[in-house]
């Protein structure tokens, strides 16, 4: 692990579709033997970014690295198609083939395969090995991207929308799976909506609004450095009286007020008290609310 | 032992996790040379990520709580002061727990107690920092 660089790294990167700017100026950093999740809308760029990490999408400027390869150099790019593995939104193609013919056609590729890895997934996912792929379920081709995408153990896994459309029991054994690959030192990169995921196993937490990036922090800071302060008062109180730096927004509903804030809570609570507040509370925020505030229209 | 980490309630994993191992030492759960899981195992069995897990053992062995031994696991250290401090803490539950006891006589429900305690613990903090 004496490798220094990072596992993905953007910098200004842009991508713009004719007019739209799907991704403005994204500088990105995703530390090695991590699980990071990249948050976002549906349509706040996360898929573009994945796809222009990947290659599959030309960059309209700006530049990216992945696992130290710049992926604008041909070799480089070659490099990451091998050590990263990539499950897509959309999932498998070759709907003709049986799971097992797939599983052998994959491990062709990969001198890295692990067979014992392939067949206790298989298992565990309850994968019918002679069934076409057109013939499985959504959640079913979801699980066998995943198993393939384990199996090869990559130094990277990059992973879009990987729980959707799967059961809660299915959602279950992903999450110990990503914990499992992690604990080998994979590193893991996956776009979730499921904040609650999201809050168990990530230690890293991107979030993006339409096509910038808004949160770019470890699970631990972020969640320490937002909290909401429910105050009343005895008669009404102008927000203006609050608004002081680090306060990110306040609800003000009668008498009672809540401030979100990312800094300085004692010096709102100092202001408070000095407004004759007759109830402060301090409430620790969690990731969905966080989430909310971040990308709210402002 | 069994520790339960909660993700919604916006305390990070790791500090959940050490004041988990930290009240089963003070309860005795968790004894003097006593073994806890590797990284990897309580990782997969609580479905956290396994920095999670290593951080918290590496903060607790630099509060002299636990012992790191490469290779074979996290082991349980207990100092005299330790167990001293035991005895405090223990104390301490007992006055805790009778104001817990009579502000629910008085209608306060689990929530709302906890919320003061958070609040009031803020408001001492502010005015050590003013008195400064």
């Amino acid at each position: 692990m004496t490798d220094s660089f990072p596992a993905i790294e953007t910098r200004a990167l842009c991508k713009n579709y004719g007019k739209l700017e799907a991704v403005k100026d994204l500088n990105l950093s995703v530390g090695r033997h991590q699980i990071a999740a990249f948050l976002g809308q549906n349509g706040a760029g996360k898929s573009t970014t994945i796809k222009c990490l990947l290659g599959m999408m030309r960059l309209s400027s700006g530049d990216a690295s992945v696992l130290g390869r710049s992926i604008g150099d041909r070799r480089g790019s070659r490099e990451i198609r091998q050590r990263v593995a990539y499950v897509a939104e959309n999932k498998p193609r070759y709907g003709y083939m049986t799971v097992e013919q797939m599983l052998r056609f994959t491990r062709a590729f990969y001198p890295d395969w692990r067979p014992e890895m392939a067949m206790k997934l298989l298992a565990e996912y309850r994968l019918p090995s002679d069934k076409k792929i057109k013939r499985l379920s959504k959640g079913m081709r979801t699980k066998l991207a995943l198993l393939l995408a384990f199996a090869r153990r990559p130094e990277l896994l990059i992973l879009d929308e990987p729980t959707e459309g799967l059961d809660p029991v299915g959602v279950e054994q992903f999450l110990q799976m990503v914990v499992a690959s992690a604990a080998e030192g994979i590193t893991v990169f996956f776009s979730s909506h499921q904040i609650s995921e999201v809050e168990r196993v990530a230690d890293h937490v991107c979030i993006l609004d339409k096509g910038r990036l808004k949160v770019d922090s470890s699970l631990d800071s972020l969640r320490q450095s937002f909290r909401r302060i429910d105050l009343v008062f005895p008669d009404f109180r102008a927000e203006a009286d609050l608004q002081i730096s680090g306060v990110q927004r306040i609800q003000a509903n009668g008498r009672q007020m809540s401030v979100f804030a990312t800094k300085n809570f004692d010096l709102v609570i100092e202001r408070a008290k000095h407004l004759n507040a007759t109830s402060i509370e301090v409430v620790p925020v969690g990731l969905r609310e966080i989430f909310l505030e971040t990308v709210r229209g402002d | 032992m069994n520790f339960r980490l909660q993700a919604a309630i916006g305390q990070p994993l790791y500090l959940q996790l050490m004041q988990q191992i930290r009240h089963a030492v003070e309860t005795g759960a968790l004894q003097n040379g006593d073994q806890l899981p590797g990284i990897r195992t309580l990782a997969e069995e609580l479905v956290v990520s396994p920095n999670t897990v290593a951080k918290a053992y590496s903060e607790l062995e630099h509060e002299g709580l636990l012992e790191l031994r490469h290779g074979s696991g996290a082991f349980v250290l207990v100092s005299r002061r330790t167990r001293h401090l035991a005895d405090r803490l223990q104390s301490a539950r007992g006055i805790v727990g009778d104001v817990i006891e009579e502000l629910r006589e008085n209608g306060l429900i689990d929530e709302e107690i906890r919320r003061v305690f958070e609040a009031e613990l803020l408001n001492r903090a502010v005015e050590t920092v003013r008195r400064r």
